[in-house]
Formats: structure tokens, sequence, C-alpha cells
């Protein structure tokens, strides 16, 4: 509690606007994070062996939607102090003033503690502790310890972001295979190189905020090299789904030239310097990257929707 | 005298303020209810045809 007492005063808690909206609220739950994490979710539950009941489906993918808003909430009640410096943050709901942090910190806890009961009960506790552990890790991992701390913050965080098709075929099977240890390591993976070219971009903003991302600390030529070693390694786990079988053909191929792309992305930035394109090939190969991940869950999630049809 | 102390230290909102809290109060109802029925469901799926085999 003391810890919670001490950063309520350092985020200044006494600010009060007059009432948040449920608009409010709703981008506590950063919504487009969200997107991101119900679309990888869904393909865990579907790629799952086994198959489960539509209606569990949607309560697992609910919860685990919920469940990634609350740690966005939590999220945003620590960083308030941060968030107001930086031009891309100063807009949220609790440094613009129109949540308190109390209610940000009390909406993330009640949404933690009810998406991790309502998938333990609805579908198992194997996933809920999952679940759990994810809100924990961004949270408390990431946000309170690692994002100020140390330039490696978004490699080892990124994992929070990796685990929601691992908790999605947790629901469904109750267990951690192969397969979903891949699923998360492509997320795993593509994080590094997807936050550093935004990084390359936006370092200004960080280093104004005081966080040690890997431009400021390490300098944009070894971020760049970096970004290119990630990128290679995460063009060759995207193979991998293919490699052990719950890829098809046309997986394989999409994942192929998309990693191939993705690699020459990162060698442009790379070879671009801090020349007078750098801001443009960092920001093709940020857009990109989301576009790719994209591509590789909704090509894994055609191909079995395409099987369960075919019967 | 207790009741004077109090509206002194009320804060008073204004209409927009209001619109706020009554939309809120709403979408928190409206949870609660979708959350009733969702648990009711879970619970149907979940018990399956396994609810008519009980001793009668």
């Amino acid at each position: 509690m003391a810890l919670v007492e001490e950063r309520m005063h350092e985020i200044g808690s006494d600010e009060w606007s007059g009432g948040a909206s449920v608009g409010d609220f709703f981008e506590l739950l950063k919504p487009r994070v969200m997107s991101l994490v119900i679309f990888t979710a869904l393909v865990g539950i579907v790629l799952a062996p086994g198959g489960v009941h539509p209606l569990l489906g949607a309560v697992a993918l609910l919860a685990i939607a919920v469940g990634a808003g609350a740690s966005g909430a939590l999220n945003m009640w620590y960083d308030a102090d941060i968030d107001r410096v930086m031009s891309r943050t100063a807009g949220r709901p609790i440094p613009s003033g129109r949540v308190t942090p109390e209610e940000a910190l009390s909406f993330g806890l009640v949404l933690a503690v009810l998406s991790v009961f309502t998938l333990g009960v609805a579908l198992n506790w194997a996933a809920a502790a999952l679940l759990a552990f994810t809100i924990f890790f961004y949270a408390v991992v990431y946000t309170m310890w690692l994002k100020r701390s140390t330039p490696q913050n978004i490699v080892i965080g990124g994992a929070a972001g990796a685990f929601p098709p691992m908790i999605g075929w947790a629901a469904v099977t109750g267990d951690v295979s192969l397969a979903s240890v891949v699923l998360f390591l492509i997320i795993f993976l593509w994080t590094p190189p997807h936050f550093w070219a935004l990084a390359l971009v936006k370092s200004d903003d960080y280093a104004r905020a005081g966080i040690p991302m890997m431009p400021i600390v390490a300098g944009n030529a070894s971020t760049r090299r970096q970004i290119v070693v990630y990128s290679v390694i995460f063009a060759l786990i995207g193979l991998a789904p293919w490699a052990l079988g719950f890829g098809g053909m046309v997986y394989g191929v999409t994942a192929g030239v998309l990693g191939a792309i993705f690699v020459g992305l990162s060698v442009d930035i790379l070879r671009t310097g801090d020349g007078p394109h750098a801001r443009k090939v960092s920001m093709r190969l940020f857009l990109f990257s989301i576009f790719h991940l994209f591509a590789l869950f909704a090509v894994l999630l055609g191909e079995r929707l395409a099987t369960i049809l075919a019967g | 005298m207790v009741d004077e102390v109090m509206r002194d230290d009320e804060i008073e909102l204004t209409p927009a303020q209001q619109r706020k809290r009554r939309n809120r109060n709403i979408a928190i109802g409206l949870a609660l209810a979708g959350l009733v029925v969702l648990f009711y469901l879970v619970t149907i799926v979940k018990l399956g045809v396994n609810v008519l085999n009980r001793p009668l």
C-alpha cells in the first residue's frame, strides 16, 4: 500500500476534472493494443486441438481482452507522470485530467481480478494462471521495473504481448504445447524490431521522459544493427509453424515472402543511417511490421478455418 | 447541524458532469447484467445434457 500512496503523491492524485465519461474508461483499456491481443488470442483458440464450445471460446476471448485492458489501465496509472511529458501520450485520460489516478487503479485492479476469475471458472485454471501472470508481467515487471531501468525493456517486456495466443490455446487444451510456444515466440521476436523502428523516430520523446530506449542508451547505429539481427531471427521463426506442420503451404509461402521483405526493410534502415530519409525508412518498417504480424496470424487462422469447413 | 455541514462539503455537479455520471452508472449496470447472463449461459453450456442425468 505504501507504494500505491507514494505513487499517488508523485502523479498528483488530488486533481479531479468532474467525472470521466464511459469513453475515457474505455480508452484506459488501450483498445488498439487490445485489438491485436483479441486477434492473436482468437488464433490460439482456433488452432488448439480438440476445439471448444463457441460460447466458451467467446468467453475466453472476452476474458483475455479484458485482462489485457486491465494491464493497460494499470500501465496508464503508473506511467501518468511520463505520459504527461511525451507528445504521443499526453492526451491520455490521466495526464489530460479526465480520469483520476485512483479511478484508473481501481478500474484496472477490478478488471484484472474479474477477467482471471471468469477465465478460470468458465474455461480452466491453467489459462487463468497464465492470464494472471501476463497481467502481472506487464503491469509490474515491465511497467514498474524494466521500462525505466534498462534498454532491454521492450525485449523482455515484449513477452507480455506475446502471451495471448498461448492463453487462448491453454483455454482450450488446459496446457502449453510446442505450437503455442512458437506462436508466443513469433510475437516475442517481432516486438524489438517493431518498437525500435518507432523508437528511432520518437527518440526525442522518450529522452524527454527519461525512458532508456535502445537508441538513447546504445545509439541509433547500434539499434539499427540489432533491428537487423532480430529481423532475421523473426523471419526464421515465422517459418516454424510451417516446418512443424500446423501451418500449411499458403502460410509457408506468406511467411517466407513477408520475412524476406521485413529483413530487406531492416537492412534499408541500416543502410540509410542518419540520412535524410531515416525517419521515412524507420516508419516504413514500423508500419509493415504491424501488417506482417497480422498477416501471419490471419493466414494461420484462414488455413485452420478452411480445414474445419472442408470437414 | 450535521446536514448543514454535509451540504457545505457537497460538490455541486454541472449538468455535463451529471450526464457523465448517469452514463457511467448505466454502463456499470449493463456490464453487471451482461455478466449475470454470461455466467448463466456458461453454466448451461458446461452442464450440457448432464443436467437431465439425475435421480428423479
